[in-house]
């Protein structure tokens, strides 16, 4: 297999990872927005949270895995980018800390201002997680000035802009409506029928923000289009896109969330398919000097690692999908308050 | 950058001895789970599942700080050292990977049926999740020890030029008229078993199995102590005596052969540890404070020869050992960190082992109950363990300063002593390791790091205050009551133990 090839293949295996990721805690950082807005009371705020109870720290685990194997297989675009974006992902590290902790402390004590606490730090935590993970993408595909070593030359302030902060906008949007229909999933009667308005709600917030970032990117994020030009194929990626969108509000109004919910994974899917198909075959596009970018080809590790890395996913992956399997068949159903619930 | 540097080694510190409370509880309590879970499933006694489900409940909440503050670590080693993950990603980040998919999954995914599924899944189906549960936290531990064992004893790799097109063909990468390099990998299984790994592994699972076995030895010996849940109590002192004494037996057997490991690989490390300036006969310093600038321990009792015994299991206690000055000042580890946190370790597992050795044979006369003074001592021993995890991984990771990727050590023919230079100073290949000080991220400016460690000392202290509130109330409520109906089937399957009711009213 020759070296370019492997560093595609692991490219792609990035990309399942994040997919993975964006789509499984993605519901999870949504519900954490919802949380405050669908339910009223204690209990259903109890069974908002439980209903990604026992999932949730299993959903951050492809963040972790993400991160890990681009460390690994990637590490010269694993150092520039956590170094670049440093302020930005402390704030990241702290919302998914506060996400986890109101989870764990909140359930401990039946004080109504302990539990309002936490669950204002878990609405703050997943929000603001949301955002952030959204203003990098628009950081990165806008591209950032680095030496030539990699090191980034801006300030923060230079990853804040009006498009990455759409994005990150963007961001919060989808994931509210992928988790209210994850919710409508798991719920049943008041709570349930208040979120039918949340998922209809949220999906023309989403689809006016998608309409806003994707004309804002092909207008004025030159790099955008370029390889829709080279490879028309990839066309075929935002037309699944926007047909599992209209799909979406179709099965809402036909009531039937599960067939919603596919189809907001597969937005979810093809958005981040869209975002490497824009950076590719960059990782970190140099905006000062585009010979400066970090490439899958420049950044990846040698390719004894990128071999070994793919037999330990070989190995390790199945497994992990038995697991992953295993866990939503033992929770599927609605959510119900038991002695074990948070 | 000097600023910078200072900062993020702070940081780092903080951050990764906050993370490291969590770690060790979640594997030696896994342990304790899969004993409890077996003997219930075994027995169908109604007090292991109570004492499996309190245990439990104490697992998940430090799991869930465990993954948060987990993260954090992996994401400091790009944001704060770019230069040392530009230099080891190629190695180290292989490891974190694997970790990720042989370890995190495993342990998230069953934890979430152990915490949550008692009611959804069969018997059989939940102490297999328990046992999953125990082992991915084991897996957790493998990986990153054999990383950290990679900076210590690098093996399996080698530090090669960077490759890059420049237009020509490729070509070394040169930047500012330096060479770039890395260290790849060249043998996989040489750089997980690493001259360190499987000594160091072994220490910190035992270190681990010790945390948990006094945990629930503090928590056991407060309800004996207030005269509550006895059964409950009697049932884990057994199980947690036999445990703390196996496993504090077993690191002072494991920490003299690593220590003599350490001494092969990192004799500056072990002479930092035990403040031993001149190269000769060794002794063993038991009382004393180092004094660096006159080369000298101050106030000093020592056992003569003392450290060539156990340097080299030496009869004689005279054989020569390496000392600090074989090595350039700026080449020595800071000596008083190393030689206190070595102490505290050591001296708190001595303790360990007389505590953990009386208890049980107190509890073998049946006179346990009646040593209050003993278990007293248990109840905030815990503290003491965790300081004596701690103080350990204190010692190894300033034991290694200058350097994050230790260069390897060259030995004289007959390995009695390093080979030195003209200037008598050994002299390290700097093209083989990595100084902490050139690993830092070049990007990131003083205030930026004094801002994110300013925010995560605030964070985490408050975190670790409301920690140890919520554990503390949930130990003071203790186990509740593990409802069993007639036919074993556990309180969920209420409609099966309702229809024995509807059953039993029309029969009678």
């Amino acid at each position: 297999m020759s070296y370019e090839l492997l560093c595609i293949i692991w490219f792609i295996l990035l990309n399942v990872l994040l997919i993975g990721y964006a789509i499984l805690d993605g519901f999870d950082l949504g519900v954490g927005f919802l949380h405050p807005f669908v339910a009223k009371d204690d209990t259903e705020r109890r069974l908002v949270m439980n209903s990604i109870g026992p999932l949730w720290d299993g959903n951050e685990v492809w963040l972790v895995t993400f991160g890990g194997a681009l460390f690994a297989m990637f590490p010269e675009a694993y150092a520039s980018i956590f170094s670049a974006f440093y302020l930005p992902f402390v704030l990241l590290l702290f919302a998914l800390i506060f996400r986890a902790v109101s989870l764990e402390f909140r359930s401990k004590r039946t004080n109504p201002a302990w539990r309002t606490f936490w669950d204002i730090l878990f609405f703050a935590g997943s929000t603001l997680a949301a955002l952030l993970f959204g203003v990098a993408v628009g950081a990165l595909m806008q591209g950032v000035a680095i030496s030539e070593r990699g090191d980034f030359l801006g300030s923060m302030l230079d990853l804040v802009s009006g498009f990455s902060l759409a994005v990150g906008l963007f961001t919060v949007a989808l994931l509210a409506m992928h988790g209210s229909i994850y919710l409508y999933m798991k719920t049943e009667g008041v709570l349930q029928q208040r979120l039918y308005g949340w998922m209809k709600g949220t999906w023309y917030v989403y689809v006016f923000f998608f309409v806003l970032v994707t004309v804002w990117s092909t207008m004025f994020v030159p790099a955008s289009l370029q390889h829709f030009r080279d490879t028309p194929v990839l066309w075929v990626v935002p037309l699944i896109n926007v047909l599992a969108i209209a799909n979406i509000m179709r099965a809402i109004r036909q009531e039937r969330p599960f067939y919603a919910f596919i189809s907001s994974c597969l937005v979810i899917a093809a958005l981040v398919i869209l975002f490497s198909a824009n950076l590719f075959p960059n990782l970190v596009p140099a905006a000062n000097n585009a010979a400066y970018s970090i490439t899958i080809f420049n950044g990846a590790s040698s390719r004894l690692t990128l071999t070994i890395g793919l037999i330990i996913v070989a190995i390790g992956m199945p497994l992990v999908l038995s697991y992953t399997s295993l866990i939503y068949w033992t929770f599927r159903g609605k959510v119900t308050l038991g002695p074990d619930s948070y | 950058m000097d600023t910078v540097i200072l900062l993020s080694r702070l940081q780092f510190a903080f951050t990764v001895m906050f993370h490291y409370i969590f770690p060790p509880l979640t594997i030696g309590l896994g342990v304790i789970l899969a004993y409890l879970e077996t003997r219930y499933y075994l027995t169908r006694k109604p007090v292991f599942a109570a004492a499996c489900q309190f245990w439990m409940k104490i697992f998940v909440l430090n799991f869930g700080i465990g993954v948060a503050s987990g993260i954090v670590m992996e994401f400091q080693f790009g944001t704060n050292w770019a230069t040392y993950s530009r230099f080891v990603g190629d190695v180290f980040g292989s490891a974190l990977a694997a970790e990720g998919i042989f370890a995190f999954f495993l342990e998230s995914g069953f934890l979430a049926v152990v915490a949550f599924g008692r009611q959804r899944v069969s018997r059989g189906f939940y102490l297999f999740s328990v046992y999953m549960v125990a082992l991915g936290s084991v897996f957790s531990s493998i990986w990153i020890v054999v990383a950290n064992s990679w900076q210590q004893t690098p093996a399996g790799h080698h530090v090669v030029d960077i490759m890059r097109d420049g237009g020509s063909g490729m070509a070394p990468w040169v930047i500012d008229g330096v060479v770039q390099r890395r260290a790849e990998i060249v043998n996989f299984l040489d750089l997980v078993f690493n001259p360190s790994t499987v000594q160091r592994l072994s220490h910190v699972l035992l270190g681990c199995f010790a945390v948990g076995a006094f945990f629930v030895l503090s928590v056991s010996a407060y309800f004996v102590l207030k005269n509550r849940h006895r059964e409950f109590a009697r049932h884990s002192i057994n199980g947690a005596l036999v445990l703390a004494l196996i496993s504090s037996l077993g690191l002072a057997l494991n920490g003299h052969t690593q220590a003599q490991n350490v001494y092969r690989y990192q004799p500056a490390k072990l002479a930092s540890f035990e403040a031993h300036f001149d190269t000769g006969r060794a002794d063993l310093n038991l009382i004393g404070w180092p004094n660096a600038e006159e080369e000298r321990i101050d106030f000093d009792i020592s056992i003569p020869g003392g450290l060539s015994f156990m340097v080299f299991d030496d009869l004689t206690f005279s054989k020569p050992v390496v000392g600090l000055d074989r090595f350039r000042p700026e080449d020595r580890p800071p000596l008083l960190i190393s030689y206190l946190s070595w102490r505290v370790m050591v001296g708190i597992g001595g303790l360990m082992i007389i505590a953990s050795a009386l208890g049980l044979y107190f509890n073998w006369r049946r006179t346990l109950v009646g040593k209050r003074w003993l278990l007293w001592c248990f109840v905030f021993g815990i503290g003491l363990v965790m300081a004596s995890n701690q103080a350990g991984w204190i010692g190894a990771e300033v034991g290694r300063q200058p350097w994050i990727v230790h260069p390897p050590i060259e030995w004289s023919e007959d390995g009695s002593d390093v080979l030195v230079g003209a200037d008598g100073f050994y002299e390290y290949d700097e093209r083989e390791g990595l100084r902490t000080v050139n690993a830092v991220s070049p990007s990131v400016n003083s205030q930026e790091a004094a801002t994110s460690l300013i925010l995560f000392t605030i964070l985490y202290l408050s975190l670790a205050a409301v920690w140890i509130f919520v554990l503390d109330r949930k130990i003071r409520q203790g186990p509740e009551e593990f409802e069993v109906t007639e036919d074993g089937a556990e309180h969920g399957f209420q409609d099966a133990s309702s229809e024995r009711q509807h059953a039993r009213l029309s029969q009678s």
